[in-house]
């Protein structure tokens, strides 16, 4: 297709990481900057009695300290996403304030914020803030909160339900499928709630500018052009064209830098009131207790078969948490998110999904790698693999026995779901297939029958998952909620000398837009990448945007990119035909000059570039420049799908879990950049593989975190983790240029099942059907004994 | 509290707060910022540096403990702005995503292959346990290594 399209290439932006010159919001030092440092709430649940400020104002290097009565934001960080009750009542939205106002609904809530010269003058004064609390009971898990009697956790409303939300077929026609059933599969479990511990911690510079009366905030988002739009429009009302929202080197996202925090509004303010920048860098305490969480189902979920193994009907009902107050997109997650694949790979033909999604004490859940695509998967590929296991079937055959058949969605239709979705595009036998002649299926049977004779715990998990990407078409988020369109913004600039300039609204935090993007654009463009540019996360440099997350980046922002490169190529054919004296009709563009068909009369890009810019002699009423923007807004989501199965050893007399093989096959659609797809599939494999195995943020009754440390909470370590076994099929996505689906999510999407039904593989002769995650040494050793 | 320490090869003396960690004094007193604070308890390995050629984490350690003392910092790996074998081998194979880790894995490898020239695939990832990396899944950090192996034993 190009030179660049489909190889390798080497990162360009990995010079400065590697030599430390990297740029993250934490290494910018701004002239008279000042430090803060939170006084955070010590308990999930309290009524504020007062908060006495006067030994921190009067304390060493103090400059300021902010409480809630000093009238910051009174409307609070919004919601970007409205799912009401499914008999039509309004979602329940509560103020979420910039500092807590007479109840603090989380630990780690901020009650007040202390602004000094030092960060350890800051830290320091923190400490001298006294704040009485009346401690008030408290309520964590999502079942419970729904409990009679329950705390609540805002007053306002009878009970803790932010909505109350359905979707799929007819309730009782599912059940009575279910009833009718040769056989139900049943499963009880939790979908456990995960820290998203991006290794930078969120780190936010707020900067007001008095000569301009405009305000530059530096952040670590994933999403400048959306903060910009949340902190203006809907926390401060303060215009957008006055403030500049910079987001350079991000380390790492996951989902967590998305949303719009407390920390980057208040920022904001308290820059003007002191009239000096200021600076907050979260420590890792502060992470886990107030990034936002990603997970947390507690579900009941029934998968029926007939006879032969065919899926008939699948029933769940579901508590999701939302925690104390309504995150940016946290609505969503639960539901458009992840009801809406529940058909998954397969043609069951009766699906009905019920969450109820209660506020808890705790802090707030969204988006974390996969949002609710990962619940969605996980569910399905355990009911499956159990039912495979209860009906003593092979857990191949019995997927090879439920996949919709192959389409291409050109010559054959999308496939049209029971829950709203129509496929782009799919051969999921495929990557199953390929996964299993990889694992070399047959052997790895002969060496499990042979391990068990030999009084050893091998097992095998198989999960063949499908996503939702690219979000979004705007109408159809629109129709189901979303606030904003979620279009993306391409904007190339040709400068004279030929060199080319892209802004993209995507952000990269890790992904490598750098490299990626200017790969496809110096090919379409049949220039060398290294005349290609791209420039990413300011707001004024940048038209607009809505950012990375929901893998989203090349499906949406590349497209966005090629419309402009399109408009270049369609003005630059006209002032080549003027400079050839040929009709643009007649003119071919390849490897960067137009040619007259047919001759060897051509102009080169640079000189078309060149006489753009120096219109001297040049089409009559045609502009000069050569600089288009451009908006995409995708027909619908892309579907990238795969198999993923793993191999694990259990230790019979421990009960540790020790993962042997991790065998991948993935299709992303179209691949830009293998060497980068791979490592986005690593990555999110190891996290699917923390969550089976090791990850659990873990609250006591009380609503206190004890496990929010590196001490405490498992992240899987190298020694965790054996190399991954990768490979691909290529289904391109038929709705989009570039015929990509997005990579981002599929490894943390695929892997947990395929984790967990390997350990319960390997344990199913002593009668083990479901283990709850985090399958740790104890829980396992446990449902061995039983 | 007076500080006398050699730092990428280049004397630094300066009075610093007792209170004052390592890695404080890099990023804020001489804007080493290539050196990260991912946890500030020891957890994540971001911000480790060399100390007299062995690896520590500079967020557990004050800076006055490091008087007289040499440092090496991920600015000073290799001279004259050009990239460490190890730096060269994980940009080879991408073994670095968001780059924030970076730093403190390539310390850690450079300590890794100082007192183990040819590790194992395990003795790699047991060397590694105290960095940790959220993006790369740790499959090309440990393909870079043992490239870098490969390259510094030729």
């Amino acid at each position: 297709m190009g030179k660049y399209i489909g190889k390798s290439i080497k990162r360009r932006e990995d010079i400065r990481f590697l030599k430390g010159t990297g740029r993250y919001t934490d290494d910018i030092k701004l002239p008279n900057m000042t430090h803060s440092a939170f006084v955070r709430s010590p308990y999930a649940h309290a009524k504020i009695q007062n908060v006495s400020t006067a030994a921190a104002r009067k304390a060493d290097g103090v400059v300021a300290v902010f409480t809630a009565e000093d009238g910051c934001g009174e409307y609070g960080v919004p919601c970007g996403w409205q799912v009401n009750f499914k008999n039509g009542d309004t979602m329940r939205e509560p103020v979420h304030p910039l500092l807590a106002k007479g109840k603090v609904n989380y630990l780690g809530e901020a009650v007040a914020v202390v602004i000094a010269e030092t960060l350890a003058k800051a830290r320091d004064a923190a400490e001298l803030v006294d704040v009485d609390y009346e401690e008030l009971p408290a309520v964590t898990n999502p079942r419970d909160a729904m409990n009679e009697g329950a705390p609540l956790v805002h007053d306002q409303w009878a009970d803790n339900a932010a909505f109350d939300w359905c979707i799929g077929n007819d309730r009782i026609a599912v059940e009575e499928a279910l009833e009718a059933a040769h056989h139900v599969t049943e499963l009880k479990c939790r979908n456990q709630r995960l820290a998203p511990n991006a290794l930078e911690t969120r780190s936010y510079i707020a900067d007001y500018d008095v000569n301009n009366d405009k305000y530059t905030l530096y952040s670590s988002t994933q999403n400048p052009h959306l903060i910009r739009l949340l902190l203006c429009a809907f926390v401060l009302g303060i215009p957008e064209h006055k403030v500049r929202v910079i987001s350079h080197d991000v380390g790492g996202g996951f989902g967590s830098k998305m949303f719009h925090y407390t920390e980057e509004a208040l920022l904001t303010w308290v820059s003007k009131e002191i009239g000096r920048p200021v600076k907050w860098t979260a420590d890792r305490s502060e992470a886990f207790l107030t990034d936002a969480h990603g997970r947390d189902h507690v579900i009941h979920a029934k998968m029926g078969f007939d006879k032969d193994g065919k899926i008939l009907a699948l029933l769940s009902d579901e508590y999701c948490a939302m925690g104390a107050y309504l995150s940016t997109l946290a609505p969503a997650i639960p539901t458009y998110l992840h009801g809406t694949l529940f058909q998954g790979v397969y043609t069951t033909p009766l699906i009905h999904l019920n969450v109820i999604a209660p506020f808890t004490h705790t802090v707030p859940v969204d988006a974390y790698r996969g949002a609710g695509r990962p619940e969605a998967t996980y569910l399905l590929e355990r009911l499956i693999s159990k039912g495979a296991q209860e009906l003593q079937m092979d857990s191949a055959e019995i997927r090879f026995k439920n996949f919709i058949p192959p389409f291409d969605g050109v010559s054959q239709p999308g496939y049209q779901t029971q829950v709203a979705l129509q496929y782009d595009s799919g051969n999921y036998e495929g990557t199953l297939t390929k996964a299993l002649e990889i694992l070399g299926y047959e052997d790895f049977k002969k060496e499990q029958d042979k391990a068990r004779k030999n009084g050893k715990l091998l097992g095998m998990g198989i999960s063949t998952y499908i996503e939702a990407c690219g979000a979004a078409p705007s109408a159809v988020v629109g129709s189901l909620g979303a606030r904003a369109g979620l279009y993306e913004v391409g904007h190339v600039r040709v400068q004279p000398t030929g060199k080319v300039n892209v802004y993209t609204g995507s952000h990269s935090h890790g992904q490598g837009h750098e490299t990626v993007f200017a790969q496809f654009v110096a090919d379409a463009l049949g220039i060398p990448m290294e005349d290609v540019q791209i420039v990413h996360g300011d707001t004024e440099q940048v038209a607009f945007g809505m950012g990375t997350y929901g893998s989203r980046s090349l499906a949406v922002g590349g497209p966005a990119i090629l419309k402009s490169v399109d408009k270049v190529l369609e003005k630059g054919a006209r002032i080549a035909a003027h400079k050839l004296e040929a009709a643009v009709a007649d003119l071919e563009y390849a490897e960067g000059k137009w040619t007259v068909k047919g001759t060897d009369k051509s102009v080169s890009f640079g000189d078309v570039s060149l006489t753009a810019y120096v219109p001297h002699d040049y089409p009559e009423g045609l502009e000069p420049g050569l600089d288009f923007s451009s908006f995409y807004d995708p027909v619908n989501f892309t579907y990238p799908f795969g198999t993923h199965i793993a191999v694990v050893e259990v230790c019979k007399d421990t009960g540790k879990v020790d993962l042997k093989r991790f065998i991948a096959c993935d299709d992303v659609g179209n691949v830009i950049n293998p060497m980068i797809v791979d490592g986005q599939i690593h990555g999110g494999v190891a996290q699917g593989v923390g969550q089976a195995l090791l990850e659990e943020v873990v609250y006591d009754e009380a609503g206190q975190m004890i496990n929010g440390s590196y001490m405490d909470y498992a992240l899987p370590r190298a020694d965790d983790l054996p190399f991954f076994e990768t490979s691909n099929t290529v289904t391109p996505c038929p709705h989009n240029p570039l015929g990509v689906k997005g990579a981002g999510e599929a490894g943390a999407i695929g892997s947990t099942p395929a984790v967990v039904n390997a350990v319960v593989n390997a344990l199913a002769h002593l009668g083990v059907t479901d283990i709850q995650m985090p399958l740790t040494p104890q829980r396992v050793w446990k449902a061995m004994q039983n | 509290m007076k500080v006398s320490v050699t730092i990428n090869g280049k004397p630094h003396t300066h009075d610093l707060e007792p209170r004052m960690s390592l890695v404080h004094f890099l990023r804020d007193i001489l804007n080493l910022t290539g050196t990260h604070i991912g946890c500030d308890t020891s957890g994540c390995g971001s911000c480790t540096v060399l100390l007299n050629g062995r690896a520590i984490k500079s967020c557990t350690i004050l800076a006055i403990q490091t008087d007289g003392k040499e440092i090496t910092t991920i600015e000073g790996l290799a001279p004259n702005g050009r990239l460490h074998a190890i730096q060269e081998a994980f940009r080879e194979n991408h073994g670095l995503q968001c780059g924030f880790c970076t730093p403190g894995m390539v310390m850690t490898a450079a300590d890794i292959l100082k007192t183990n020239p040819t590790p194992s695939e395990q003795e790699i990832r047991e060397g590694l346990k105290g960095n940790f990396c959220r993006c790369t899944g740790y499959h090309n950090i440990v393909k870079s290594i043992q490239q870098a192996a490969v390259t510094l034993n030729q």
